[in-house]
């Protein structure tokens, strides 16, 4: 559990645009990394490529290496399947599946896998991982209900729960609280906060006190304009990028002085 | 148009965009019911006096005069938006009811007739020995006929069609998937006697010319249900939401498993809406059927050998026979009309199960 990632010379393209260039960066265990920016830097593209999620956009592809745990997530003979089952990934709409139940839904990563469990077992893991994404006592009377009859923030924490119902190494969230609500935020943020004991945790957020809450490190990623690629700028320490950042650009976003 | 002056001597028009109050005057809820029932009266009274009285000239009339006294009406009362909202009311409500005359006309046409012969005996017996104006004889082998040879076609154009639709939405969009799409569209046109010619000629390559037996029919609607479809899968396929598909792949399921599991889960109730709807635009083919399983007057149970009686054939065949030359003589049409009415019911028995199927299917919102 909680692998480290290593990232060196990434250059992610759509097709031939070329997205992100040169992210190298280092994503240590059992802590929260903030990928910070403004719209359109590249965030959500760097972190989709962390478990081969990007490629499933037509035309989409990397160069440069991904290693998890020193072992190259983008070798030859990786199959992305067993990638994505190592490294989870929570998006910025929650997406429960709407055919299945609350159940179902934090057991669909056996389920969809054909992976065979005893009741026993599937409801063991149905509590342990609702637990884990502090849901339980919400919903511990109405597991058959559908997932989608659960509130927003309800909803994500669900989506939380499927993701580590499959004990992945690594936790990926795209912006997670972004549709959500101060209150399930809140919830979110004190589940991420638990959820860095066990996980890896890399976190895309446009909220800024959002990154400074929760994350302990922080990575600023900036682009020179529209149609350029993204960039990282720098990556420190939370504390220092918010108090002390050693770049100008990463000073001027986070006071607001952007531009 | 008249315009009405407000208390503050402006014209309605620019009243209602700028006016000084926000409230205006309000009809009761009732007024287009009740001009609705005052006008048919109206116009029904002039008519009686007249000594003219027709059913479908008042309720022409009665439905212009109640349009006018409404728009008039409500311009006077509520103002010349209200006015035109009930004027678009009343256009829609009409054309709602002039869509509905043919269907209505057609199922009563079909009832009354259809019951002369419609019963247990009709639905259980078949024409073997039957001739003349025999007061006896049923649709029995071609209901069977029907099933089978409808139901094989089935089998083998949902499998086609939904592999298909897979391909062009998940592994599309591509040059074959646009080739693809073209050829699909062209099927659609194709006029269902070619599609039975084609599956004869098909058949005759292998097994000599004068073939007939239920499977060369079951083809030939394939050919015609496959592009149906292939359409009405794509487009509940395309609905279901990309990022359903992304939360599967996030969880470690392979593509494959995510169509078969998720993708194809989600869209099953309209699936089984489309395939439902496939099938109604089949079963009453006449054409190919005539041409690839010819007719027959007892029962076949047996797809691969020998002629096969079909409803909409025994309709045409019974009705192409005319009056008979003694016994009941209206005996051929009466079973047409009763054949024709069970064709009816069994595409109404379809698309009961297939609502049936796809409220079991459909995504629960929670709500409920």
């Amino acid at each position: 559990m909680a692998k480290r990632l290593d990232i060196s010379d990434l250059n992610i393209y759509y097709s031939d645009f070329l997205a992100v260039e040169g992210v190298t960066m280092a994503i240590e265990p059992r802590s929260v990394t903030a990928f910070i920016g403004p719209s359109g830097c590249g965030k959500s593209t760097v972190i989709r490529s962390l478990n081969r999620m990007h490629e499933v956009i037509p035309g989409a592809r990397i160069e440069g290496r991904i290693a998890l745990d020193g072992e190259d997530l983008y070798g030859r003979e990786v199959d992305p399947v067993r990638v994505r089952r190592q490294i989870g990934m929570v998006f910025q709409r929650p997406n429960p599946f709407p055919t299945m139940s609350i159940h179902a839904n934090v057991i669909a990563g056996m389920r969809l896998n054909n992976k065979r469990m005893s009741k026993a077992a599937a409801d063991e893991v149905v509590e342990r991982s609702l637990r884990g994404a502090n849901l339980w006592n919400e919903v511990k009377d109405r597991l058959n209900r559908p997932g989608s009859s659960l509130s927003g923030g309800q909803q994500q924490r669900l989506c939380i729960a499927r993701a580590i119902a499959v004990q992945p190494d690594v936790l990926l969230m795209d912006e997670p609280c972004s549709a959500l609500d101060p209150i399930s935020t809140l919830a979110i943020e004190d589940l991420i906060g638990e959820l860095k004991q066990e996980y890896t945790i890399v976190i895309v957020t446009h909220n800024m006190q959002q990154a400074a809450r929760v994350s302990d490190q922080t990575a600023f990623f900036n682009l020179a304009g529209v149609g350029q690629p993204g960039k990282l700028i720098e990556m420190d320490a939370t504390e220092k990028i918010f108090s002390n950042p050693s770049k100008k650009a990463t000073e001027d976003y986070i006071s607001g002085r952007f531009g | 148009m008249t315009r009405v002056q407000t208390p503050h001597g402006e014209s309605a028009d620019t009243a209602s965009l700028r006016g000084p109050k926000l409230s205006h005057g309000k009809l009761p809820r009732f007024t287009p019911l009740a001009v609705f029932a005052g006008s048919l009266v109206a116009v029904g009274a002039l008519f009686a006096l007249l000594g003219s009285f027709s059913v479908p000239l008042t309720v022409f009339l009665g439905v212009i005069l109640h349009a006018v006294v409404l728009l008039v009406l409500t311009q006077v009362v509520e103002g010349r938006r209200a006015a035109i909202d009930r004027l678009a009311t009343t256009a829609m409500y009409s054309a709602f009811g002039l869509a509905l005359i043919p269907l209505v006309s057609l199922l009563w046409t079909a009832v009354q007739e259809g019951l002369e012969r419609f019963d247990g005996y009709f639905l259980s017996y078949t024409m073997r020995g039957v001739f003349g104006g025999m007061d006896a004889g049923g649709a029995y082998h071609a209901i069977i006929g029907t099933v089978e040879i409808t139901l094989f076609a089935t089998l083998i154009s949902v499998p086609i069609g939904l592999l298909t639709a897979v391909y062009l939405v998940e592994y599309g969009p591509s040059r074959l998937g646009r080739a693809i799409t073209f050829f699909v569209d062209v099927m659609t046109g194709i006029p269902s006697i070619v599609a039975g010619l084609f599956a004869y000629a098909l058949f005759a390559l292998f097994l000599g010319p004068g073939v007939r037996m239920g499977v060369v029919g079951s083809v030939a609607l394939a050919v015609l249900m496959i592009p149906v479809v292939v359409r009405a899968s794509e487009e509940m396929l395309k609905l279901v939401p990309n990022e359903l598909r992304e939360a599967a792949y996030a969880l470690g399921v392979p593509k494959w498993l995510t169509i078969v599991k998720v993708v194809l889960r989600t869209a099953a109730a309209g699936i089984v809406t489309g395939v439902m709807l496939s099938i109604a635009r089949v079963i009453g083919e006449t054409a190919p059927l005539l041409i690839t399983v010819g007719v027959a007057d007892s029962v076949n149970y047996n797809l691969f050998d020998g002629r096969m009686m079909t409803l909409p054939v025994y309709v045409f065949r019974q009705y192409s026979q005319g009056l008979a030359p003694n016994g009941v003589t209206t005996i051929n049409y009466d079973r047409a009309w009763a054949a024709a009415l069970t064709l009816i019911i069994i595409v109404m028995l379809l698309f009961a199960v297939a609502r049936l199927v796809s409220r079991f299917f459909s995504p629960k919102t929670g709500r409920r």
